[in-house]
């Protein structure tokens, strides 16, 4: 059998790689894989310590939400990043700056 | 489920089978006539509010427990939904004057209160999830609503972005307190906190991660950075709309949070809170002074203000003074949800095409061409000051004394202080308004006008009988726990 | 154990050899006359038009954002389908209820012209 620590370690790195996406990447699309990582590392971090730890339906249906709204995030956000892209033809949001001050 | 289960948040479900019902019925309204869609909302918004009244503040759990309703969540809810009438009221005609008219927004806006209001219900961290996105994605499209102006796309994208990293991180929090405890449910959690079981690294780590999450939602210090853009780049009812729900909704998860569940950990919290309240209070404050335009004004005014509301929380575990504290906070908001309304139908109003009209410099002469939108705003922003005789003032004075209550002497120093910094650039809009010649075009609306003048005739009567007004916030708390 | 993954690494290399192998033999063994029209990018025996990296059409995102939403909702019937019968008629009205939600979002993007290709 695995380890529950090295699911817990593999979420945690998955965590940590799309964190460093979103801050780090400068295009847009890079930066939602980032936060699209975060959240299905999340789904893995609550699978391992459902399978491991509390046997029940709690952990499941969080994961099934997770999906979803990791889904209709995704929607919302293409739909925007084709939307600026149309208008500005770039996805590199130091490129977009209408707004400072 | 049962048909109890439902009954038990009526409002909540009339509320989103409503704005499913609209989102449909817009598709058959013609072009030119939108104002159905806006009035349709409207009237929804009203019986849910009336359900909700109705409904009163018995406590009462439903769905396995995960959702509960109480006196806390019916305080909470009044503010949602009168904030989303006024939200219709500012809309309306601002849309058709910037030619962005699409019956979307409305249907839009019901779906972020019932996010709202669910998030109110929550007792249990999924359905805090699950509320903070149903919240979240509407408010993320109603920012970019200017689908031709650039500055609106910009805005969305940056909201979108920053929004669905908290989200991120609120998520792996909770994963974190399911790991520690086997709970999400928050009577689990609490049980499981009291009992010591459970890996209490893991609950520190979770609950700082929760709080992170939800300091970027409600522009925390140093989680700020996006909201002066996002609240210039809005379309203006969208920007008044979500700086009072989605800060008020933010606030109340970490209230039903942190305090049911995390009183264990305040020696290690409260000293975080303590420096987060504080350096917000101080850089909303410092770095709204230079600016120019009044959309980032009252963006940087707003974190200053969660910096406020974030004071009351720094006690939290304190049994004896959290109850008032929390009340101090709920009044606050009621007085933040006010002014923040008054002042946008002000700016709105003053708004022209292509962005126009949004500079400080514009507002001469308001008060002298239309002495009652000045005399408004000259309300809405002495509110923001805290001074006597508006509600904003007894909003501060009940923060700073249940500060000073819980022991936090310092802290309300740091926000007297800066409320005396925020009295310089509050007051530069209305010498502007009063001292420099000017005469500034004003589109007037029977609407846009009606939230203005209801809403500085509120703050300033309720001001009369502040007591009263924290009865009733001390009654939502009582409830809390 | 990590034991019990053994005969799983056999397959991967075994895979790998037997491709490299084949790779090998061709290229070793193989006659090699080349022409202009075999150099070309193979398209399944058509004659290539255009650059492979031909911009797609936004019509194209449209639909595929629509897919995912739509698509992703089965998470929530499939558990449904496996304790339907315990469920009783309860779960059958709130299955409904939840399809006719669904086909409120299908009934506004058709109406809105999101399922036209032109």
């Amino acid at each position: 059998m695995i380890p529950l620590s090295w699911y817990l370690i593999f979420s945690a790195a998955l965590f940590s790689i799309g964190l460093f996406g979103v801050l780090a990447r400068k295009n847009v699309i890079g930066m939602l894989m980032g936060v699209e990582l975060m959240l299905n590392a999340v789904n893995i971090n609550l699978l391992a310590f459902w399978s491991y730890l509390y046997a029940g339906v709690n952990g499941l249906v969080f994961v099934a939400i997770v999906f979803v709204a990791a889904a209709a995030e995704v929607a919302v956000g293409l739909a925007l990043i084709i939307s600026i892209y149309r208008r500005k033809r770039t996805v590199v949001p130091d490129e977009v700056d209408g707004l400072r001050g | 489920m049962t048909i109890n289960d439902l009954n038990t948040i009526l409002p909540l479900v009339v509320l989103a089978g409503w704005s499913v019902v609209v989102l449909l019925a817009d598709l058959w309204i013609p072009k030119d006539r939108k104002g159905w869609t806006a009035a349709l909302s409207a009237v929804g918004l009203v019986v849910v509010l009336g359900l909700t009244l109705a409904r009163g503040g018995t406590v009462q759990k439903a769905f396995f427990g995960t959702v509960l309703v109480d006196g806390f969540a019916l305080y909470l809810d009044i503010i949602f939904l009168v904030g989303g009438l006024a939200g219709i009221a500012l809309a309306y005609d601002y849309l058709k004057r910037m030619e962005l008219e699409r019956g979307e927004y409305y249907p839009l806006l019901l779906i972020a209160i019932s996010g709202m209001m669910l998030m109110t219900y929550a007792n249990d961290l999924i359905i805090v999830f699950l509320a903070l996105e149903l919240l979240s994605l509407p408010l993320y499209i109603m920012a970019g609503f200017a689908r031709f102006n650039l500055q609106s796309e910009e805005a969305a994208l940056k909201y979108f972005l920053l929004g669905s990293f908290a989200s991120g991180l609120v998520l792996y929090g909770v994963a974190l307190l399911f790991g520690a405890s086997g709970h999400t449910d928050l009577p689990g959690l609490v049980n499981t906190m009291r009992a010591g079981t459970g890996n209490q690294a893991l609950f520190l780590f979770g609950a700082a991660l929760l709080l992170v999450g939800f300091s970027f939602k409600t522009g925390i210090v140093p989680f700020h950075m996006w909201m002066p853009d996002v609240y210039q780049g809005a379309p203006s009812p969208a920007t008044a709309f979500m700086s009072v729900g989605a800060k008020a909704a933010g606030f109340a998860a970490l209230m039903r949070v942190f305090v049911t569940v995390f009183p264990s950990l305040s020696d290690d919290l409260t000293p975080i809170l303590w420096a987060l309240a504080a350096i917000t209070m101080v850089v909303g404050n410092v770095l709204a002074i230079s600016q120019k335009n009044i959309k980032r004004l009252l963006a940087y005014s707003s974190i200053a203000q969660s910096g406020y509301l974030l004071m009351a929380f720094v006690p939290y575990a304190n049994a004896e003074v959290s109850s008032d504290s929390i009340a101090a906070m709920l009044f606050y908001l009621l007085a933040y949800t006010l002014t923040t309304f008054g002042a946008w139908a002000v700016i709105i109003q003053m708004e022209q095409q292509e962005r126009r009209g949004l500079e400080v410099a514009d507002y001469a002469g308001l008060g002298k061409r239309h002495p009652w939108l000045g005399l408004a705003m000259t309300i809405f922003m002495l509110s923001f000051t805290g001074v006597p005789l508006t509600l904003g003032f007894w909003g501060k004075f009940y923060l700073f004394s249940t500060a000073v209550e819980g022991g936090f002497v310092g802290l309300a120093l740091i926000g007297l202080l800066t409320s005396v910094v925020s009295a310089f650039y509050y007051l530069r809009v209305v010498v502007v308004m009063y001292m420099q010649p000017g005469d500034p075009p004003v589109k007037q609306n029977r609407w846009v006008n009606l939230t203005a003048l209801l809403a500085a005739a509120v703050v300033v009567g309720l001001a009369f009988i502040p007591g009263s007004v924290l009865d009733l916030a001390l009654q939502a708390v009582l409830q809390l726990q | 154990m990590l034991v019990e993954y053994i005969p799983l690494l056999i397959i991967f290399l075994l895979a790998f050899f037997v491709a490299l192998v084949v790779q090998g033999l061709g290229a070793g063994f193989g006659p090699r006359r080349p022409t202009e029209r075999k150099g070309q990018p193979y398209e399944s025996g058509m004659v290539p038009y255009g650059p492979g990296t031909r911009r797609i059409s936004v019509r194209y995102y449209l639909v595929a954002v629509l897919f995912i939403l739509f698509d992703i909702e089965a998470i929530f019937i499939l558990p449904w389908a496996v304790v339907y019968r315990d469920l009783g008629v309860s779960g059958l009205v709130l299955m409904i209820v939840f399809i006719f939600i669904l086909e409120a979002a299908f009934v506004y993007a058709w109406k809105k012209g999101a399922l036209e290709w032109e």
